[in-house]
């Protein structure tokens, strides 16, 4: 160990000492819970500074590996850990107010996230099969605590079973994989992986290789591995589903990211015909399902799944290229899932109850014409139509299978984007033309109405403005990936 | 190992099969120390008989199974039973003939291998706090966490309890405790 290793992993070194400092905090002082909340903010900020030093500072250029090479930094994993480390802390920012008038504050709350944070940082950073599993395992205990964290409400305790026994499931089957990989190779060094597998596969490896897409297309919540996530996400507290469709699934597709683009690169042919299946399949699945959902919440997830078949094609395209695609898209859909979900929380009743039918925000316009006018952005901008934000992301997602001479793969995922636009079209048009329910009342949460409105400015068109920023990094950071073979 | 495995399922106490199957695990362990794989020995034994064959034993003894009535539907499912048990042993014909083949060529870790004079528990704490420190650490955040979750999700506040608490009792003076009264005659005092 040197001191190196110390420097490279600061930012998961700052998370969980104070991680453990407030887990001492909120044990002495439970009903401090949303001053914790708060106070976790600040080593979020500290390991994205770190992060951020690492990406941006010349001397890193290449990156660093700590801990005999189990553990990378560089501007790929920080690129990640700056989204995961913003929608945590996003996500701290909004909780508290929910928790609070749910019942169900606990001081242990932002230390979960905390956890689940160092779990994410791990991951993203992981170039070892088993720095990969450890990360996340991490991250995904703390999810499991989270969804089930309404422990009064049947659902989220529903939500919390359900995500444990499949997630123990995916991490099987994933495991399996790891095991088949490590015994046809003989290491669980990403590089060493690839190294050995650039002759002709052999069947066991072969196994290996599905088995661990298998496994991480549940995490990433990717068809045909998605069943949880409707149920998941409707019964799990809403914050905390907002949490987990922004912050894992970063985590989990820069994951996935890494191994194909860092231990697979030999063996294209052997996953990218899985990952086009599988991106196209969620893309279909996830416009389709959610055309009759009736709860916002769960026509969110499916817009999630919807979400992760465009980020796959970026992967499919295999290429440096693809990948800076991919985090540019990842970082828009964060904001856009934020978003909508901030926006969810404010559909109150007089009585303070979070009304998510979609029957009751008909005719929002009519009396919460801002709220309304943000949910609108979020949503064109979820379908991807061109004033907006979202729309750079399939734009560079596409152009990125078009150099890689993905045409059918291009060509359907348009098509099927087309069917996805109806539902969020369908969600706006029952906010301005549908006659008015007054189901909601005014949300007096000024931290909800600045978040949502600064969110909804970065998708809107005035969000082209970043794409010089937002561009350079992801190019950056894509540059790390598909390095040898491919 | 294979007489107290069929023991298990022939023993008509359910608490005596929990025991022959604590004995079938004794026996595996054994196995694995005469293939000279003494980390994964104590591992059976610590984990399997340690934790789980105990736990098998606390549900026999507090759930009260009526185990003839259990019987009674057998016959019902005996078509899925003996088709999982063809399966099963076909699977088992299969990998014999699989063994004939000749082995499977798998990878050669070279970095990592240990002389064979370490014992392999030796080696294993070796690598564990210099090599894989970072993910020792990490192993063990994962099970701060869980333990965090278990607490967060069962502990609760219930009504109705009189917990002692020591420190009321301890602060507690005999000005606060005792008072001196003289009531009027026929009339006592009021508590």
């Amino acid at each position: 160990m040197t001191e190196n290793d110390l420097f490279y992993t600061r930012p998961e070194l700052i998370l969980s000492f104070s991680g453990l400092l407030l887990l001492l905090l909120a044990a002495w002082r439970p009903n401090w819970g949303r001053l914790i909340c708060y106070i976790s903010i600040a080593p979020l900020i500290a390991a994205s500074y770190y992060a951020w030093v690492i990406m941006t500072n010349e001397a890193f250029e290449f990156g660093g590996d700590a801990f005999f090479g189990q553990y990378r930094a560089d501007g790929f994993s920080s690129f990640s850990k700056l989204l995961i480390y913003l929608a945590s802390a996003i996500t701290l920012l909004i909780a508290p107010r929910f928790l609070e008038k749910k019942g169900v504050m606990k001081a242990e709350f932002p230390v979960l996230i905390l956890f689940a944070a160092v779990g994410m940082g791990i991951m993203v950073s992981a170039v070892d099969l088993l720095s990969l599993y450890i990360g996340l395992e991490l991250n995904s205990l703390a999810a499991y605590v989270l969804a089930s964290f309404a422990r009064n409400d049947v659902k989220s305790s529903e939500a919390g079973l359900k995500y444990f026994i499949l997630g123990a499931l995916a991490s099987g089957i994933l495991l399996f994989g790891i095991s088949l990989v490590y015994g046809f190779t003989g290491s669980t060094s990403f590089l060493t992986i690839n190294a050995a597998l650039s002759g002709e596969l052999s069947m066991g490896a072969t196994f290996g290789i599905v088995f661990m897409l298998a496994g991480m297309a549940f995490k990433i919540s990717a068809a045909p591995f998605h069943m949880w996530t409707p149920d998941v996400y409707e019964g799990a507290p809403t914050p905390i589903t907002a949490f987990f469709a922004s912050a894992p699934k970063v985590a989990a597709t820069a994951l996935l990211v890494r191994i194909v683009g860092e231990a697979f690169t030999n063996q294209v042919d052997a996953w990218q015909q899985i990952i086009i299946i599988v991106a196209l399949m969620s893309i279909v699945v996830g416009a389709l399902g959610a055309i009759g959902q009736k709860s916002l919440k769960r026509l969110l997830a499916y817009s999630s799944i919807n979400n992760i078949g465009f980020i796959l094609i970026g992967l499919a395209a295999a290429s440096q290229i693809g990948v800076a695609a991919l985090l540019v898209y990842l970082a828009i859909y964060v904001a856009m899932t934020l978003g909508g979900f901030i926006c969810l929380m404010q559909f109150e009743d007089k009585d303070g109850t979070m009304r998510d039918d979609i029957d009751d925000i008909a005719g929002l316009s009519k009396h919460r014409p801002v709220l309304a006018a943000v949910f609108m952005i979020f949503m064109f901008s979820l379908a991807g139509i061109p004033p907006m934000f979202g729309f750079w992301g399939k734009l560079q997602i596409f152009q990125a299978a078009i150099a890689a001479d993905l045409f059918p793969l291009a060509v359907i995922g348009i098509a099927a984007s087309v069917i996805g636009a109806f539902y969020y079209l369908k969600v706006i048009k029952v906010m301005y033309f549908d006659k008015q329910v007054n189901v909601i009342a005014d949300s007096n949460s000024r931290t909800l109405v600045w978040i949502g409105g600064i969110l909804a400015l970065f998708v809107s068109p005035l969000g082209y403005l970043s794409i010089s920023i937002l561009g350079k990094w992801s190019a950056v950071a894509g540059a790390f990936l598909f390095v040898n073979g491919g | 190992m294979i007489a107290s495995a069929a023991l298990v399922i022939f023993s008509r106490n359910p608490v005596h099969s929990v025991l022959w199957l604590i004995l079938a695990f004794f026996n595996a362990a054994g196995l694995m120390v005469l293939v000279g794989a003494e980390f994964i020995a104590m591992l059976l034994v610590i984990v399997y008989v340690g934790a789980v064959a105990v736990l098998f034993l606390f549900v026999v003894m507090m759930l009260d199974i009526d185990f003839a009535e259990l019987r009674a539907g057998f016959m019902n499912n005996l078509p899925l039973g003996l088709l999982l048990a063809i399966i099963l042993i076909c699977e088992l014909v299969l990998g014999l003939g699989a063994l004939r083949a000749g082995s499977v060529q798998l990878g050669v870790d070279i970095a990592n291998a240990t002389p064979d004079t370490v014992p392999n528990i030796e080696a294993m704490g070796q690598l564990l706090y210099s090599k894989y420190l970072f993910l020792f650490e990490a192993a063990g955040l994962i099970l701060v966490v869980s333990m965090v979750g278990a607490i967060v999700l069962t502990n609760r506040r219930r009504g109705g309890t009189r917990p002692q608490r020591i420190s009321d009792q301890v602060k507690r003076r005999p000005e606060e405790a005792t008072r001196n009264e003289s009531p009027e005659v026929g009339k006592g005092v009021s508590l």
